[in-house]
C-alpha cells in the first residue's frame, strides 16, 4: 500500500516534468522547476470572470482533477508479494498478511471502473467551458464533449478484444493472462486493437493532434480560457494525469504491465526484488508511452473539426468492431 | 456501522441532489444534480454488492446519457424556466398527487416488508461480471437480443430525427407556421376592432 | 439503524415520488426527460435491493435492461427535442400545441 500511495505522488510530479525539457534555471538540470512553477500558480491572482456561473465555474476543475486522480486506485503497479513474512512490523501490523498485492483496491470489474471514471472527466471540461460564459469557452467545451463521447466507442470497442482473451475484466487478471499465454503480450494477437486504442487515447486526453478543444490559433485556449492560477493549474494536472491514465491502460491491456518476460528464472516470483524490478519495467513502459505523446506532439499537425468526426465515426469506430468480430472467430475455434 | 453511515451519507446526497434538480430552474443545473443522484446511487449499489452494475451505472447513465443531455442544453443555449403566468394553483394539485404517491409507494412495500430482513451471504456469485454475463447470455439471451434491437432502432430513429430537413422541406414548414400566426394575429385584431 | 430492506425500498420510493412531482412541475421538455430517468433510477435501486436480499442475479439483469432502455430513450428523446427546438426556437411543452386545434 504505501509502495502504491509513494508511487502516485511520484505519478504527480512525473507528469509535471514529462512537458518541460527546456527550464534549467531552478535547482541542477531544472528538477526544481515543476515547484516553481505550482508555486507561482498559487501565488497569482485568482481572477474570476464577471459574468459566469459560479458555482460551477468553482466544481469544474475539481471535476476533472478528481476523475483523473481516481483511476489510480485499481492500477496493478506490480505483482502480488507472497514470500515475505510480515510479522516483523510492530504492533502487531504484520500479523496475518500473506498476500502484499500491490494495487489500492482489487476490483473485479477493474477495466470498467477506468472507462467510467475518464467518461465522467468530460464534466469538467463542458462545464468549464459553459460556465465561463465565454464564446471561446463554449466553443471548446462543445468541441471537447463531441470529441470523447465519440472516440470512447473506439476505444472502448479496442478493449473488447484484450477481455474477450483475457476472459476477465480485472486488470491484475489480464495481466496473469497475459503471462500464461502463448503470446506473452497481448499486443502480437491485438495489433489492431492497439493502434485503435492508442489513437482513440490520443483523442480522449485532447492530445495533438485532437487537441481541437485547445486550439490556440483558433480558440485562444479552448475550455480554459477564462481560468487562472490555481484552478487552471487543476486542469492542466488532469491533463498530464489523464495521460499517464491512458499510458498505464496501454502498458496493462498490451504490454502485459509490470512482467518481464524471463525474469522468474533469476528472482523467486513473488519475492521482493521480483516485485521491485517488476515495478520498475512497469514505470518504465509508462515513460516509454509519455514519451510517445511528446514525440507526436512535437512532429503532427491539427486535424480539422469534421475530418476528426470522420475519422472517429467512419473509420476507427468500424476498424474496432471489425477486430472485435475477428477476434470472437478466433477465440471460438480456439476453444472448440 | 461505516456500512451504515454510508448508506445514510450517499442516500441523503441522493435525496438532496434529487430536489435541488427539480427545485433549480436552470436546466444545467438540473443537470449537474441529476449526475450527483447518479454518482450516489452507485456508490449505494455498491454497498449492495453488485460492482458491475454500479459501474455500469456511472458508464452509462453519468458518462453517456447525462453529457448527451449537457450537450443538448450546452448546444441549443436553454433558458431559465419562465414561472408559470395562469392556472398557478396547479403547482398546488401537483404538489398534493405527489403526497398521495408516495404514501402509495410507501403502502406498497410496506406490504412487502415480509422480505427476509438480513441479507443472504451473495459474496461468491452473485454480482460478480462473470455470472452477470453467464445468465445474460444464457437463460436471458432473448431479452439481450430484444434490446439489441431496440437500440439499433433508436440509433436509426435518432439520425433520423436529428437529420436535417432539405431547403424545400425547411420552407414549406416555415411557411405554414408563419402563415399560422399571421391568421391568429388577423382573429386577434379583429377581436380587438371590435 | 442497519439499513434493511425496507430502508432501500424507503429511498426508492422517495426518489420515485421527487421524480414525478418533478414531471409535473418542471416544463421545458429536457428538465421532463431528466425527471423521467430519476424515476428509472429509484426503480433501477429496488431490483438491486431485491436482487441482493433474495441472493438472485436477475434483478442485476433486469438493470441492465432498463438501462439499456434508458440510452435508447435519451438517444431519440433528445432528437425529438433538438428537432422541435429547431422549429419552435422553444423547448417549453406548452408550446408543442401544433395538435390543438
Amino acid at each position: 500500500m504505501i509502495v502504491a500511495y509513494t508511487v502516485l505522488a511520484e505519478r504527480k510530479v512525473l507528469g509535471w516534468i514529462q512537458g518541460r525539457i527546456g527550464p534549467n534555471r531552478v535547482g541542477p538540470w531544472g528538477v526544481l522547476q515543476p515547484f516553481a512553477d505550482l508555486l507561482k500558480f498559487i501565488l497569482k491572482e485568482d481572477l474570476v470572470p464577471d459574468k459566469s456561473t459560479k458555482f460551477i465555474y468553482f466544481l469544474a476543475p475539481l471535476v476533472a482533477l478528481t476523475c483523473a486522480l481516481l483511476p489510480i486506485v485499481v492500477y496493478p503497479f506490480g505483482p502480488t508479494i507472497t514470500t515475505v513474512d510480515w510479522s516483523f512490523l510492530p504492533y502487531g501490523l504484520g500479523d496475518g498478511i500473506t498476500r502484499l498485492p500491490l494495487t489500492i483496491a482489487q476490483i473485479d470489474v477493474g477495466v470498467l471502473f477506468v472507462l467510467a471514471i475518464t467518461s465522467v472527466g468530460v464534466y469538467g471540461i463542458a462545464l468549464a467551458g459553459w460556465s465561463s460564459n465565454s464564446k471561446y469557452s463554449l466553443m471548446g467545451g462543445l468541441r471537447s464533449s463531441a470529441q470523447m463521447i465519440s472516440y470512447e466507442l473506439a476505444m472502448g470497442a479496442s478493449i473488447l478484444g484484450v477481455v474477450m482473451l483475457a476472459g476477465t475484466l480485472d486488470l491484475n487478471g489480464i495481466i496473469y493472462a497475459q503471462i500464461t499465454s502463448p503470446f506473452r503480450w497481448f499486443i502480437i494477437p491485438q495489433i489492431i486493437g492497439f493502434v485503435v486504442f492508442l489513437i482513440a487515447a490520443f483523442a480522449e486526453t485532447n492530445r495533438v493532434p485532437f487537441d481541437l478543444p485547445e486550439a490556440e490559433t483558433e480558440l485562444v485556449a479552448g475550455f480554459h480560457t477564462e481560468y487562472s492560477a490555481l484552478k487552471f493549474a487543476l486542469f492542466f494536472m488532469a491533463e498530464y494525469v489523464n495521460m499517464f491514465t491512458v499510458s498505464v491502460m496501454c502498458v496493462v491491456l498490451f504490454l502485459g504491465g509490470w512482467y518481464v518476460p524471463g525474469l522468474g528464472r533469476i528472482f523467486e516470483p513473488g519475492s521482493i526484488p521480483y516485485a521491485a524490478v517488476s515495478h520498475v519495467a512497469f514505470i518504465g513502459k509508462i515513460c516509454a508511452f509519455l514519451f510517445l505523446y511528446i514525440w507526436v506532439r512535437g512532429t503532427l499537425p491539427r486535424f480539422r473539426f469534421d475530418q476528426l468526426m470522420n475519422f472517429g465515426w467512419k473509420f476507427l469506430l468500424p476498424v474496432a468492431l471489425g477486430n472485435v468480430i475477428l477476434t470472437i472467430i478466433v477465440v471460438y475455434f480456439l476453444n472448440s | 456501522m461505516i456500512g451504515t453511515a454510508l448508506f445514510f451519507l450517499f442516500a441523503g446526497f441522493a435525496i438532496a441532489c434529487a430536489v435541488s434538480m427539480v427545485y433549480q430552474k436552470n436546466p444545467l443545473y438540473s443537470a449537474v444534480s441529476l449526475v450527483g443522484v447518479f454518482v450516489a446511487l452507485s456508490c449505494i449499489y455498491v454497498t449492495l454488492a453488485a460492482p458491475f452494475i454500479a459501474v455500469v451505472q456511472i458508464l452509462i447513465y453519468a458518462g453517456a446519457i447525462m453529457v448527451l443531455v449537457i450537450f443538448v442544453i450546452m448546444l441549443l443555449n436553454l433558458d431559465e424556466d419562465k414561472p408559470l403566468t395562469r392556472l398557478r394553483y396547479l403547482y398546488a394539485v401537483g404538489g398534493g398527487l405527489g403526497l398521495i404517491l408516495l404514501v402509495q409507494t410507501m403502502f406498497i412495500f410496506y406490504a412487502v416488508l415480509r422480505a427476509p430482513k438480513d441479507p443472504v451471504d451473495t459474496s461468491q456469485t452473485a454480482g460478480k461480471s462473470l455470472s452477470i454475463g453467464q445468465a445474460m447470455y444464457t437463460e436471458y439471451l432473448l431479452p439481450v437480443e430484444i434490446v439489441g434491437i431496440m437500440l439499433l432502432m433508436a440509433i436509426i430513429g435518432g439520425v433520423i430525427l436529428v437529420r436535417r430537413l432539405e431547403p424545400g422541406q425547411l420552407k414549406l414548414v416555415v411557411d405554414s407556421e408563419l402563415d399560422k400566426r399571421h391568421e391568429e394575429e388577423e382573429k386577434d385584431d379583429y377581436r380587438i376592432a371590435f | 439503524m442497519e439499513p434493511s430492506l425496507a430502508t432501500y425500498l424507503a429511498l426508492s420510493g422517495i426518489l420515485f415520488t421527487i421524480g414525478a412531482v418533478g414531471v409535473i412541475y418542471k416544463r421545458n421538455a429536457i428538465g421532463m426527460f431528466m425527471c423521467i430517468e430519476l424515476m428509472l433510477n429509484a426503480v433501477n435501486l429496488t431490483f438491486i435491493a431485491f436482487s441482493r436480499y433474495y441472493a438472485d442475479t436477475t434483478g442485476q439483469l433486469f438493470v441492465f435492461m432498463v438501462m439499456s432502455v434508458a440510452a435508447a430513450e435519451a438517444a431519440v428523446g433528445l432528437g425529438i427535442i433538438i428537432s422541435f427546438f429547431r422549429n419552435r426556437i422553444s423547448v417549453d411543452v406548452d408550446d408543442a400545441s401544433i395538435l390543438k386545434n
